[in-house]
């Protein structure tokens, strides 16, 4: 039953069919039964949380990624460093849903410390694509995407500082929706990037991705960069009419110079996908875009993230909390502690970022990289005075092998594969939304909207979703 | 060849007063060693700093006060280091848009009224305290994110007097405006030095030396002193000053070295991104600006020039702000600001010390202080019988007023004056032959006939009398 949309489980429950203990129950048997091959979780709850509420949410089981402070809980951030960490505060989001009544069903892994987009990181082992085991889910909530496709739960919670909710939604065959930034609370969100970290969701349809997000959404005074609240509910506006909706995609994207196969028959379904837009009313464009600034969009990622991480990160020193190895002195053991905790690619990382916002280099490389995100967020909000959206295919390729999959920095460079982050360098609200199979691997396509107008997004993808048919779809992994 | 002269400035970091700290909700002020904590202070994995209001508002308070120029928006950054006394790994900081810039501080040197112009005064946050032993370190993590604010002078200050001067200037403005306690025995106020020397010929300053961390003024003038001395001896012998961080040792007299420029920490700074731009109204800067009490110096001048106060009773008046302010309200009622001056710098602040008393313990109105001062400059008390009334006031914790009936008023009636000099005249008949032989006795009489009739008689008639009765001898 936990493979089935909110409404209808809600429904179950409402009539008695099942309760919210079985459900919790079902929940653990599938995560445990998948975690052997699929390794969605760091931890699987041994007991169910009892919380009473009448919100929809109430009883409904959900998958919370390991970089979200819950209070007596381990959170790893799936990285040694943070082995044995339990929090002792609880995150808004988590507390919100616990409120809400939802059920947690355990803590999702993550590429380590969110860093990373191949779910090949996490300190307990990679995570495996539930469409083809052979295949990466992606990354960095790659738990959350896994256990949504699945069918352990209906809905997880995931974080997006690039694309780290959307590409493995995509990769996974589900809806993957980043807000707008400060739309949910960051409180207890590990940081990774702080002006480009988003908390949003996963799940099957865009209704239940509504759904809770109504419950997510808000102010909070812990979080100083949320939004005001908005007196709307998203799950109240998803069938509002889209006719004379002006979408664009981007032309510099959608080149396929090399003549890629895969890449070719993305492209055709996403084409196809912006005719069933069409007979929805939709109108879709196309337009021209600096390819200059479109190339510039990764390296200036790369930069401000990087910078951003190494700071944020600072606080792992294991003297505080965390997994601290003893040394001779102070500074020894934070040394240590800081050397045998991180990976390889995360100190790749630190070290970018501390040698971008070197004094020598910071205005030449980190104040470059946040010129170019300007430009290119103006540029944004120009066309966004035109149009609604941006449509584009989710990911220039299906989930790769692992074999294929590196988080190394490479030299490989696709627009395509790199558009999301725009979503996240202006803070704009993007969704993922399953539309087709290449080679027996899901494929999706991504609308991203203007800032605060979650609603709209939403609505705009739920219409197309109706059309594309493959809302509330599982994987078909035994 | 011409002297060296020296060119000093100074970043004092103080304490802000407030509940709570600067990013998070824990207690600011006293506690148990790791109590005033939250997840934020310890720098626990996704916690997020929250701006003090408080501290913002206190901030720009001084900011104003200093004469400088505030900013419409306001912004953090971080500084980025390792250590574990800042558990996030970075410090909150104002790097590129300070709460203030190009203000100044008036000070009064032996030579005149002094500018001393301030860099700019920035809003960041406390480390933690640190103890190490000789196996171990112990942290107390209650300072970690308390509201500290950094002013930093030009270099403009050019001796050790001066640096004081500003120093004891400017935590009077923060007590002034009770921005701080600026304890510096409870570390509340910290001085980082910076000296160099040029001659006077020489347009370009000197290489600076740094010295970080002193806490207390005697020990920053021992300080610049000393480094004077070091660094004029190295010149003097042919020797070049490097640029390099050093530490006063208060027991060697003398600083040491730290590290040079070369292994000067790059804190990275960058904007703090989890602390949107804050807009600073016009009206809310403006509020602020109105609510500003007139500061020690333009007091002291007033004190002085307005009034004609004595130099150093002004300054004695100034340099609290109760007392100041106890004095100003007592002279709004009338009494003579002088005279009023003198009884309380003359009379009041020797009996507050003699009895170990603060001024919180005088329990005499400012209405009732004014109307005895007001019949002492009108000869209808004596001085001395002002000050019974106070003396009697405090002690026995009666009013004023009351006391002032009981005592009662002089003895100015001539006859009754003239009876009580010639009670003197019979009783001291030594006198009268000193002054049969030339000596001058007025004052040694008027001093037995004030024993006498313990201070009450009218000086002035006393005075016309006893020349009369004198003369008659």
């Amino acid at each position: 039953m936990t493979e089935l949309l909110i409404d209808d489980i809600r429904k179950e429950l409402d009539d008695g069919n099942v309760t919210s203990d079985e459900l919790f129950n079902e929940s653990i048997e599938k995560a445990n039964k998948f975690q052997d091959v699929y390794n969605s979780f760091v931890t699987i709850m041994d007991k169910k949380e009892e919380v009473n509420s009448n919100s929809l949410l109430s009883g409904i089981p959900y998958a919370l990624k390991d970089n979200i402070s819950t209070k007596g809980i381990l959170t790893t951030g799936s990285s040694n460093i943070l082995k044995d960490y339990i929090p002792v505060y609880d995150a808004t989001v988590y507390r919100k849903l616990k409120e809400a009544g939802a059920v947690l069903v355990g803590k999702t892994v993550l590429d380590e410390l969110a860093m990373g987009g191949s779910g090949t990181t996490g300190h307990t082992g990679i995570v495996r694509n539930p469409w083809n085991k052979e295949r990466s889910i992606g990354g960095s909530s790659s738990g959350s995407a896994a256990s949504v496709a699945l069918g352990i739960v209906p809905f997880s919670i995931g974080s997006d500082t690039g694309d780290s909710i959307r590409k493995p939604a995509a990769y996974g065959g589900i809806v993957g929706f980043k807000p707008t930034y400060g739309r949910v609370s960051r409180y207890g969100l590990f940081a990774f990037a702080s002006s480009l970290d988003t908390v949003g969701v996963m799940a099957r349809s865009i209704r239940d991705i509504s759904y809770v997000m109504d419950i997510i959404k808000g102010h909070d005074d812990n979080d100083m960069t949320s939004l005001p609240d908005e007196n709307i509910k998203y799950s109240d506006n998803l069938d509002n009419d889209v006719s004379g909706r002006k979408l664009f995609y981007i032309k510099e994207a959608l080149e396929n110079n090399s003549g890629n196969e895969e890449l070719k028959r993305i492209i055709d379904n996403f084409y196809r996908t912006v005719d069933k837009a069409r007979e929805l009313g939709f109108e879709v464009e196309e337009v021209s875009f600096d390819k200059v600034l479109l190339e510039a969009v990764y390296p200036a990622y790369n930069v401000i993230s990087c910078a951003e991480a190494t700071s944020n990160n600072s606080n792992l020193t294991g003297i505080t909390f965390g997994n601290r190895v003893e040394g001779s002195n102070i500074n020894d053991i934070m040394i240590k502690t800081r050397t045998e905790g991180f990976s390889e690619l995360i100190k790749r990382r630190f070290v970018i970022g501390s040698y971008v916002l070197q004094k020598e280099n910071q205005d030449k490389l980190f104040l470059n990289a946040c010129r170019v995100r300007r430009l290119i967020v103006d540029k944004m909000n120009e066309l966004f005075k035109r149009y609604d959206g941006l449509i584009l295919p989710s990911t220039e390729k299906i989930a790769p092998r692992f074999d294929e999959a590196s988080d190394k920095l490479g030299d490989d460079y696709l627009i395509l594969g790199n558009h999301l982050i725009i979503g996240n360098f202006g803070g704009f609200p993007s969704i993922s939304i399953p539309s087709g199979f290449v080679n027996d691997m899901p494929i999706s396509v991504n609308i991203t909207g203007r800032a605060k107008e979650d609603a709209l997004v939403l609505n705009m993808a739920n219409k197309l979703e109706g059309i594309l048919g493959f809302r509330g779809q599982v994987s078909k992994s035994e | 060849m011409s002297k060296y002269i020296p060119v000093i400035g100074l970043e004092v970091h103080c304490e802000l007063k407030s509940n709570s700290k600067n990013f998070s909700s824990s207690k600011n002020g006293d506690g148990e060693v790791n109590t005033n904590l939250c997840p934020l202070d310890i720098g626990y994995p996704g916690t997020l700093p929250v701006v003090n209001r408080e501290a913002v508002r206190k901030s720009l308070m001084v900011a104003l006060a200093l004469n400088c120029e505030v900013p419409q928006k306001l912004c953090f950054d971080r500084k980025n280091y390792y250590y574990p006394d800042l558990p996030k790994g970075y410090q909150i900081t104002q790097f590129g848009h300070p709460i203030g810039i190009h203000g100044y501080v008036m000070i009064d040197t032996e030579s005149g009224p002094k500018k001393i112009t301030i860099q700019d005064t920035h809003l960041e946050e406390d480390t933690a305290n640190m103890d190490h032993m000789s196996t171990y370190s112990l942290i107390d993590y209650n300072r970690a994110g308390v509201p500290l604010l950094e002013t930093v002078t030009d270099p403009c200050i050019s001796s050790a007097d001066e640096a004081i001067l500003y120093l004891e200037a400017y935590r009077n403005i923060l007590l002034y405006l009770d921005a701080s306690d600026a304890r510096a025995d409870l570390g509340q106020i910290r001085v980082d030095v910076n000296v160099s020397l040029k001659r006077e010929e020489d347009k370009e300053l000197g290489t600076r030396v740094e010295m970080k961390n002193i806490n207390s003024f005697k020990t920053v003038r021992e300080a610049i002193v000393s480094e004077i001395d070091r660094q004029t001896k190295i010149l003097e012998s042919g020797g070049i000053i490097e640029q390099e961080t050093r530490r006063y040792d208060e027991n060697l007299g003398t600083s040491v070295f730290m590290r040079s420029k070369v292994d000067a920490v790059d804190y990275k700074y960058y904007r703090e991104s989890n602390i949107p731009e804050i807009r600073l109204r016009d009206s809310f800067i403006s509020d602020v600006k109105n609510s500003l009490p007139i500061l020690e110096y333009e007091r002291r001048h007033k004190y002085i020039d307005v009034y004609g106060i004595g130099k150093v009773d002004a300054y004695t008046l100034t340099k609290d702000k109760k007392l100041s302010d106890y004095f100003e309200k007592i002279i709004s009622y009338g009494s003579n600001p002088v005279d009023t001056s003198n009884m309380i710098v003359g009379f009041l602040l020797g009996y507050i010390n003699k009895n170990y008393l603060s001024l919180d313990d005088i329990n005499i109105n400012e209405e009732d202080f004014s109307s005895i001062i007001k019949m002492m400059s009108d000869s209808k008390i004596s001085n001395k019988q002002a000050k019974d009334i106070f003396t009697k006031a405090i002690e026995d914790n009666k009013n004023v007023m009351d006391i002032a009936k009981e005592i009662g008023s002089q003895i100015s009636d001539k006859e009754e004056i003239r009876r009580i000099i010639n009670e003197v005249f019979s009783e001291n008949s030594k006198v009268i032959d000193d002054y049969k032989n030339g000596k001058n006795v007025n004052g040694f009489i008027m001093g037995l006939i004030m024993k006498k009739t313990s201070g009450k008689v009218n000086p002035g008639v006393t005075n016309i009398v006893l020349k009369e009765e004198l003369e008659k001898l």
